[in-house]
């Protein structure tokens, strides 16, 4: 623990306590999670092998009317399903094809999506054998990834190194790719530091990957690989005119995450959306299918350099934040146990948290404020994502503008990193060009007028402050002690989280988990793991 | 950029408060003052800031004042106008269309369902089609509600189910056959090109070809929803901003009294 002292007087043997519970959970799932693979991160690694593009086939986009046309890791994986060959994973199938054939993996998709090649009819070689074949597609891949991660870590210190103080981020939302950029242009161009691209609503329930720029959207747009590679080269260009690094954030959360995470880290994206149990929750995902993609999704973001962004806040947006704020904390000990589980660093976990307390809660401020500096003491590595008023945004512009003014200077007390803007159009539509800029005028304003004062600050003790972080603590602590007691399975079921019920068995995507034969292999899997890819 | 610090008062300007004849209030009556902000994808320069000026006459502003023009990018600019609207409307002639007069608080609707329904009222509700928001179904039905209104799930007599959000019509529909609902909620949070009107269109006709329009109450809402969009688009009730579980309870248990005492 590096913290110096604690503003907040916390116990902390009472945090090593709550770790050890959620180290506990963790290692319980994880045991469920090596046992099983499931669609997405078979069609992962198909990707990772290298296989892209679409085949003639017909999947409908989020309306139900379009088709998008069927990508062919959704090929060769559904084909495998089909035959009931997906337990030893698409690895083993497609390393036995190109020994049988001398093909790649890219032409093997295609002879399957011809359908004039059946994977499985194959002569079946020896394992060592198929492990060796792929040897050479797997570095190639990886040395891709290992290169975008470099590109990003020369262009940062090529341009003065890391930024000191919060990341301005900033959301775009037309549905139009190329809509996007002249946002996300304009917001790098106005001080914005991280870029998200909001997806289109309904992509999360897609049990495949669009293929292709996108301009149609709902509230979002696609994300696909293609819009991923036009907005990682529209930042790369606006980040050299400006002489600073623009980062790119995108969601792989949902039915896909594994997916996203692959696409994102040949593409050079930096941040992307990642909870453990978001999807279950909010979503109605199965819970064994997240569970699984997760933490293959996590190792990916984890060589690839990519700070993963967890979800708490939304457990605010329908649970209280002031009654469930211990909620908040015990799942960001979870997400934490889990990504370390996955090779992730504590330098890449954004764990996240909102300022979502009532505005008519008398000293809701100072419980923020107490929130948000005790997350900054318990992970105290950790590059925290801090998400502005959502619930309570009115309509009031006027009064929007001033809870978007509060919410920057908790960011700015507590030394929260990912600082989401909030918008004074919240809840009306999405942002207007000038919304933007006004956000990021005020959060500019204060982060400047204030930047130290975090520093000279101490808290009363036994004050308001200290009381409700200990109190909250001690809440999230027993809240732990209970799930280890039940295991994340059951949880979940119970609704302890977000106040939200969901059972083992229901939820979308269930019928894409499948257990793994032995003999199952990842290729991937173990050098991720290792973490930071330039280790 | 500014006109200056004193206010020049048009001298002939009478200040008697006509109702067939209304406009906005700034500091005197029948001023018309409005404030506007808005963005043209021009330079930042004296041009952008002539064209600013023309946009606000041409919305019908008099004496239109520029208070702020500032550069967002190469070539956009955003505006701050002041100015006088020329137009009026006429007061008296509006009519509006409300959904209930009187609201009742949670303690009386489930006094009134007690006396004059005589069994729980069955509620179901959702965000449905694409839209993956349960801001707005959460806010009418959690227990907890919104803003010091319970929400529905806390009525004693009323059985609520929330199915969430992305809830496909057609499974809706079910559902609320299944347990026997008098009313169905739907929620929609998203509106970018009004992808919500055709998702409550499609509810509806999905309803009517499934003949049960009429078996249930149907009621939307959502930030953009109008009660009169939703009678519009075939609904019995429409709640937007502003409007809580107390409003939407109020309405179905009187019309579904209403209904049954037929």
């Amino acid at each position: 623990m590096c913290v110096l002292e604690s503003k907040l007087n916390l116990d902390f043997k009472l945090v090593e306590q709550a770790r050890a519970h959620a180290s506990q959970v963790a290692d319980d799932t994880q045991r469920f999670i090596d046992g099983c693979t499931t669609v997405a991160v078979e069609r992962t690694i198909c990707r990772l092998l290298g296989i892209d593009g679409v085949s003639g086939g017909s999947v409908l986009d989020v309306t139900g009317e379009n088709n998008m046309g069927v990508p062919l890791p959704s090929v060769v994986v559904d084909h495998l399903m089909e035959k009931g060959a997906l337990p030893q994973g698409a690895a083993f199938w497609l390393g036995n094809a190109m020994l049988e054939t001398g093909k790649n993996p890219q032409t093997l998709a295609e002879e399957v999506a011809a359908g004039t090649l059946d994977l499985t009819s194959l002569p079946t070689h020896a394992e060592t054998e198929i492990h060796d074949v792929l040897v050479p597609i797997v570095e190639e891949s990886l040395t891709k990834i290992r290169n975008r991660r470099k590109r990003r870590e020369d262009f940062i210190a090529a341009h003065g190194g890391e930024k000191d103080g919060p990341w301005v981020y900033l959301i775009v939302a037309t549905g139009n790719i190329y809509e996007d950029i002249v946002q996300a242009t304009a917001a790098a161009r106005q001080g914005a530091d991280v870029i998200a691209v909001i997806r289109t609503t309904g992509q999360s329930l897609l049990d495949y990957v669009p293929y292709g720029a996108t301009t149609e959207g709902f509230g979002g747009t696609y994300a696909t690989q293609e819009n991923f590679r036009l907005m990682r080269e529209a930042m790369d260009k606006v980040g050299e005119e400006m002489g600073r690094y623009i980062r790119v954030c995108n969601y792989c959360s949902g039915l896909c995450m594994p997916e996203i995470a692959a696409m994102g880290a040949f593409e050079g994206l930096d941040v992307m959306l990642n909870d453990a149990l978001y999807g279950i929750l909010f979503r109605d995902i199965n819970m064994q299918r997240t569970l699984v993609d997760q933490s293959f999704s996590r190792a990916i973001n984890a060589y690839a350099g990519v700070v993963i962004n967890t979800g708490e806040d939304n457990y605010l947006t329908t649970a209280d934040a002031v009654e469930e704020a211990h909620t908040v904390l015990a799942s960001q000990f979870l997400n934490e146990a889990f990504a370390l589980r996955a090779g992730l660093p504590e330098e890449q976990m954004g764990l996240g948290h909102a300022f979502e307390i009532d505005p008519d809660v008398e000293n809701g401020f100072l419980y923020e404020l107490a929130q948000a500096e005790m997350a900054r003491e318990i992970f105290p590595n950790a590059p925290l994502k801090y998400m502005p008023p959502t619930k309570f945004m009115t309509g009031n512009v006027f009064r929007g503008h001033v809870q978007d003014a509060l919410f920057n200077m908790v960011t700015i007390l507590t030394g929260q990193k990912i600082h989401l803007l909030g918008m004074m159009t919240e809840a009306i539509h999405t942002p207007f060009l000038s919304d933007r800029f006004l956000a990021i005028q005020n959060a500019q304003y204060i982060f400047r007028t204030m930047k130290d004062l975090g520093g000279e600050l101490v808290f009363k003790d036994g004050g308001i402050m200290q009381t409700r972080a200990n109190d909250v603590l001690q809440k999230a602590t027993n809240l732990l002690a209970q799930i280890e007691q039940l295991g994340i399975f059951e949880t979940l079921e119970r609704g302890i989280f977000a106040d939200i019920k969901r059972p083992r068995d229901g939820g979308k995507g269930l019928d894409g988990v499948v257990s793994k034969a032995p003999g199952y292999f990842n290729p991937f899997l173990e050098p991720m793991m290792k973490g930071g890819a330039g280790k | 950029m500014s006109s200056g610090l004193y206010q020049i008062r048009d001298k002939n300007l009478d200040t008697t408060l006509d109702l067939n004849r209304l406009k906005p209030y700034g500091d005197t009556m029948n001023d018309g003052k409005v404030q506007t902000s808005f963005t043209l994808p021009v330079k930042d320069d004296d041009r952008g800031a002539a064209a600013a000026v023309l946009v606000a006459q041409k919305m019908g502003l008099a004496d239109p004042n520029v208070a702020l023009r500032q550069k967002l990018d190469e070539n956009f600019t955003f505006y701050v106008v002041y100015g006088s609207l020329t137009h009026t409307v006429n007061y008296n002639e509006i009519v509006v269309q409300t959904v209930t007069d009187e609201v009742m608080d949670m303690h009386e609707t489930d006094e009134f369902l007690k006396e004059r329904l005589g069994r729980k009222m069955v509620v179901i509700g959702a965000s449905t089609g694409t839209d993956a928001h349960t801001v707005g179904i959460d806010a009418i039905m959690n227990r907890k509600g919104f803003a010091g209104h319970y929400g529905l799930e806390r009525y004693e007599m009323v059985e609520a189910y929330n199915l969430g959000s992305q809830v496909p019509n057609d499974e809706f529909l079910r559902k609320a056959a299944e347990v026997h609902a008098d009313v169905v909620l739907v929620s929609q949070t998203v509106t970018q090109k009004d992808v919500h009107i055709q998702n409550l269109t499609e509810l509806i006709e999905l309803a009517e070809a499934e003949g049960v329009r009429e078996k249930y109450i149907f009621c939307c809402g959502g930030a953009r929803i109008t009660h009169a969009l939703a009678k519009e688009l075939g609904y019995d009730a429409g709640f937007g901003s502003g409007t809580y579980a107390d409003d939407v309870a109020t309405f179905t248990a009187k019309e579904l009294v209403r209904r049954l005492d037929k």
